[in-house]
């Protein structure tokens, strides 16, 4: 009399893996398995599909595809591991199948090797500064990262001093460490961030569309007061105008792009502008 | 300054075993979540289930006390706070059932040596709590962009004295019922990641209420779909 639990399991569409072309630019989910160009082929209609064998080895046709934030390997398919919209970059000079990264809204920062990020200083021990980057461990700073730094000449760094610099060793096994200085020895604007100003917490998405190559909102606000401005990839912002008043308006602006409408923002520009 | 997406949901389930003697068919209470609303913890989201919410909030991967780190992977807490009273036992067992369904799905190889805190807050219970804390808790992993390798979701069901089976049962039908059982099931395959039972049921019963809970988890993982489609949209 039992009733044979297998007719719901089989009423139940287990996902298919879908080809990473037909989902470019839509919302995936952790869990979902994405093809790569080259094996849409091989996954006919309903399984088994007959094909001639060819003696031409097609094996070699395998480009290589780089998997990006939020995708990992799992097989030779990508595995989906956080929420966001799907987006591919093609390859600039013609070797390999481009870029697949997920597209996601974070707030937390886990450091990468190479970003540039904004730092405060919390402790000196030695010849050592750590530096809180807002990541799950402080990254450490040695004094000899500075442009002209050299033993009997220290720079000049304090704790709860701000300061710009870049990761060169970023992984999940290590401490984090960063430097002020470029492969060439220059600080290329690197280095301790100077008096005044604001620094503010955003989000690491809107971070990325600001510095995006095309973005209006700097242009636009850059038109509005005369500022300086230096934009960390862990999140953090830092802020200079003539006036206190002017600093301030300037931070509640870019806090609130992420939720504004270009048109909202032309709006509060134009206003701004007559004031 | 936080997004705010609310996303309805009226979800209605029928039990797939419809030439069973067993009464009509079982339904889902109406559904809904909210993301993103509280500003200082890395993820958080509300989830209703009918009368019962749950607020949840996620913070990590953040820095974790010496004596409490592992090498290889990530420590996950969770902290359930009742919505009264201090938390007793009953939280404590609750928190463990949630930390290993949600250490099954977490990849916390990525971050070794970090801290994932879950924190719950029960806003109000009619029912189903357990299901609706794991809901709410995979809700704020995703918002908080935790890896993980798939979705999770909690489904409740009480069987009657005369053997019906009621998905999402309330308060009401829980102190009536002779068994309650909460599943936790994953979004790949509908694999059963955590079950917790009370009362007394026989073996078919336990088959057949695994059954019904695999439907009703596809109904939840449609609605969260939506709700962060709904979510990415907007930006």
């Amino acid at each position: 009399m039992a009733e044979p639990a297998s007719v719901a399991a089989e009423s139940l569409a287990g996902s298919r893996a879908r080809a990473a072309r037909t989902v470019l630019g839509q919302v995936v989910l952790p869990g979902e398995e994405l093809l790569l160009p080259e094996q849409e082929d091989a996954e006919g209609p309903g399984g088994a599909v007959e094909r001639p064998l060819s003696l031409n080895a097609r094996a070699c046709s395998r480009v290589r595809v780089v998997c990006g934030p939020g995708l990992r390997r799992c097989g030779d398919r990508l595995l989906v591991t956080k929420c966001g919209r799907l987006r591919h970059k093609e390859p600039g000079s013609g070797s390999g199948g481009g870029v697949y990264w997920v597209d996601s809204q974070q707030k937390r920062y886990v450091p990468v090797k190479g970003d540039h990020v904004i730092g405060i200083v919390t402790a000196k021990s030695g010849d050592i500064f750590k530096v809180d980057v807002g990541g799950s461990e402080p990254a450490s700073l040695s004094y000899l990262s500075f442009e002209g730094a050299t033993k009997r000449n220290r720079p000049n760094v304090q704790v709860g001093d701000l300061i710009y610099g870049q990761f060169v060793v970023a992984n999940k096994d290590m401490e984090p460490e960063m430097v002020c200085i470029d492969s060439c020895g220059r600080a290329n604007g690197m280095g301790v961030i100077g008096q005044d100003g604001l620094l503010f917490k955003v989000t690491l998405g809107l971070i990325r569309k600001l510095l995006a190559p095309d973005c209006e909102i700097i242009q636009e606000v850059g038109k509005l007061y005369p500022l300086e401005i230096v934009f960390g990839m862990n999140g953090r912002i830092w802020v200079k105008a003539k006036t206190i008043q002017q600093t301030l308006i300037l931070a509640n602006i870019l806090e609130a792009c992420e939720h504004m409408t270009s048109d909202q923002r032309k709006q509060i520009f134009s206003r701004l502008a007559e004031s | 300054m936080e997004e705010e997406t609310h996303t309805d949901a009226k979800i209605r389930a029928e039990n797939g075993t419809g030439s069973s003697p067993r009464g009509p068919g079982c339904s889902l209470r109406h559904f809904a979540c909210e993301q993103n609303l509280l500003s200082r913890p890395d993820g958080s989201a509300s989830f209703l289930q009918g009368d019962t919410s749950v607020l949840a909030g996620v913070y990590g991967p953040a820095e974790v006390k010496v004596s409490k780190e592992i090498f290889n992977k990530a420590t996950l807490e969770v902290i359930l706070r009742p919505k009264i009273g201090l938390p007793g036992v009953a939280e404590k067992s609750r928190e463990r059932l949630i930390r290993n369904t949600c250490e099954a799905v977490v990849l916390g190889t990525l971050h070794p040596r970090t801290s994932i805190t879950v924190v719950l807050q029960v806003v109000s219970d009619a029912g189903s709590l357990l299901a609706c804390c794991l809901n709410a808790a995979c809700m704020a992993l995703v918002d908080a962009g935790v890896p993980m390798r798939a979705l999770f979701c909690g489904v409740a069901c009480a069987l009657d004295s005369d053997g019906t089976l009621v998905l999402d049962p309330t308060s009401k039908q829980e102190k009536e019922a002779r068994a309650v059982l909460t599943f936790a099931l994953d979004s790949v395959e509908r694999k059963l990641l955590m079950s917790s039972t009370k009362g007394l049921y026989s073996d078919t019963e336990l088959q057949q209420c695994l059954a019904a809970a695999q439907a009703a988890s596809q109904h939840v993982f449609r609605f969260y779909r939506e709700s962060l489609q709904r979510r990415y949209s907007k930006s």
